[in-house]
């Protein structure tokens, strides 16, 4: 075990894993992430923190990772490049490993310029760092669990024992590049992968064909990416602005559907496509699980925590595995 | 070259309202190719200033000069005497000739005229685009002669983020994704491959985080000490 975390237990169990999403509040009150981590506990084999996700100022991903811990739900804490240089960067993973985070997805980060995209203010105008990028991130945190050393070359006398995640956006442009980009996470030592939400399952399933090719499937755990629908609305906007989603017209339409059969009942409307969101979650979890060269899922059920455990049990994938202490 | 662009009036203005004698001083190359800061707009800038006074009542002299470049001595010290005469200089030229100018101005103040923005090149006529970041270790080389470090809005090293959306990036659908241009330029060049191995961290020491730099061309400062001691000798046999 390189970490003995509970999401590498499973991976290396060969039970398809499950990680969900904890979104950490904009205020500093930590029973709002105690409250999200018991909707997520026993119900994924971890979850991850995100990192002032859309560059929003937010719990900080150690400190709500910490917070989860210490409800029972493992954590998956994150860590953007945009915020943090190196130094910065290894002393927080020094402290998440001290405090018994066992896991870190490396990301870039979504610009500043994100935080004020939608209704809020944010922080447009912040410095980002990008000391390094995430390939170096990953780079960085393998050689000090493996070599028990900074990047820098100073020795560790306790190495921070992560399992290493990366994420990988399959479908986005240049997309005859996207397999490249992945192995170069792949040799840099990311141990798992969470991949941008699919819709797309064919477009997804010929990238993941390549993967195969590459024989990157089995030197690294890729959990395809699950996004929870909860309005047409939304399919739309991911459909039309988020880079590297495409979703297929079908399931536009079956969310227009949902949404038109309540007539003007704006609530009756909501529940509605609520619930054929999760129908369609499950069908998606379904078909990325049958994709060859998958080891798992990422369901991302964003501000909407309780959604997970209906989805989690309906894809047949309760009761997640336990082990033992050894 | 370098490119800026002007500040606006009513900043300028705000800049200069307290003084008697102002010179506008322009500099003739990089900033007057991006029509922000040359003679040309120093004397336009001269003139505006001279209305608001006018409107204002504030009694104020107000002219314009202009250099090749503000950056060497050459073209500076031949307008010392005049640009002392002000009671502050408006230099346009881009920030480096701001600082060096106001190290040889003693007691007169130098102000910026214009925001210096980037290192760039002439798109087409009027539009100016940043290629360079000057981080001072550069690896066009490896990526298709396009730069990561100044056209990637993350400085990534290793491949493009996943918000790259139909060959643009992520903060803004006016600017291209550098790493699109890089992997469709090397794919042309059949170099792609150069992009499989991992660009390890760098070392930004090169770069601004190093401290301000500075670079020693030990050839031509020798050769200059040599001529400056055969001067001496020849002056001393006389």
């Amino acid at each position: 075990m390189k970490s003995g975390s509970n999401l590498e237990k499973v991976i290396s169990s060969g039970y398809p894993a499950v990680t969900a999403e904890l979104g950490p509040p904009m205020s500093a009150d930590g029973h709002e992430v105690r409250k999200k981590a018991q909707l997520l506990k026993g119900f994924c084999d971890a979850a991850n923190v995100t990192d002032c996700q859309t560059a929003v100022v937010r719990i900080s991903s150690i400190a709500a990772a910490a917070i989860a811990l210490q409800e029972g739900l493992e954590p998956v804490m994150q860590m953007t490049c945009r915020d943090r240089n190196r130094i910065a960067m290894q002393a927080d993973l020094l402290g998440g490993a001290a405090l018994g985070l066992k896991n870190c997805l490396c990301i870039a980060g979504d610009h500043q310029s994100f935080s004020a995209a939608g209704r809020l203010k944010g922080h447009p105008g912040a410095k980002n760092v990008y000391d390094v990028d995430t390939c170096q991130l990953v780079g960085i945190l393998k050689k000090m669990r493996d070599e028990g050393k900074q990047e820098g070359g100073d020795p560790l006398e306790a190495a921070p024992k992560f399992f290493i995640g990366a994420s990988w956006t399959p479908m986005a442009d240049p997309i005859d590049f996207r397999p490249i980009n992945l192995m170069k996470k792949v040799n840099a030592g990311a141990d798992f992968i969470q991949t941008q939400g699919i819709y797309d399952i064919a477009g997804f399933r010929a990238q993941m064909a390549r993967i195969v090719n590459m024989g990157l499937h089995e030197r690294t755990a890729i959990l395809g990416g699950i996004i929870v629908p909860k309005s047409a609305m939304m399919l739309k906007y991911m459909d039309s602005s988020v880079a590297g989603v495409s979703v297929p017209k079908s399931l536009i339409d079956r969310m227009n559907k949902a949404k038109e059969s309540a007539g003007d009942d704006k609530k009756k409307a909501r529940e509605l496509q609520e619930q054929e969101g999760v129908r369609i979650a499950i069908e998606l979890i379904q078909q990325v699980l049958e994709t060859p060269g998958i080891k798992g899922v990422h369901i991302q059920a964003i501000e909407w925590e309780s959604a997970i455990e209906g989805i989690v049990k309906a894809a047949g994938l309760y009761p997640r595995p336990t082990f033992f202490e050894t | 070259m370098i490119v800026g662009s002007q500040k606006p009036i009513e900043e300028i203005w705000n800049m200069v309202k307290g003084f008697k004698k102002v010179l506008v001083f322009g500099c003739n190359t990089c900033v007057a190719v991006c029509h922000a800061g040359g003679e040309k707009e120093a004397e336009t800038i001269a003139s505006l200033i001279r209305m608001r006074a006018a409107q204002e009542g504030h009694a104020m002299e107000v002219n314009h000069l202009g250099v090749m470049r503000h950056c060497e001595p050459e073209y500076l010290d031949p307008v010392m005497d005049e640009v002392k005469k002000y009671d502050l200089v408006l230099s346009t030229a881009c920030g480096v000739g701001v600082n060096f100018l106001s190290d040889r101005t003693g007691n007169i103040p130098v102000y910026p005229g214009i925001n210096t923005s980037f290192y760039g090149a002439v798109e087409e006529p009027g539009l100016f685009k940043e290629l360079c970041a000057g981080c001072g270790d550069c690896i066009l080389h490896l990526t298709g002669g396009i730069c990561p470090i100044a056209r990637c809005s993350k400085t990534l090293m290793n491949g493009p983020c996943g918000g790259t959306n139909n060959g643009k990036c992520e903060i803004s659908k006016d600017v291209d994704c550098a790493w699109f241009l890089i992997v469709e330029r090397m794919k042309m060049l059949g170099t792609l491959e150069k992009l499989s191995g991992i660009l390890p961290p760098r070392n930004w020491s090169s770069s601004r985080d190093g401290g301000p730099r500075r670079i020693s061309v030990e050839h031509i400062r020798a050769f200059e000490e040599q001529e400056e001691k055969k001067a001496e000798t020849a002056g001393g046999k006389k």
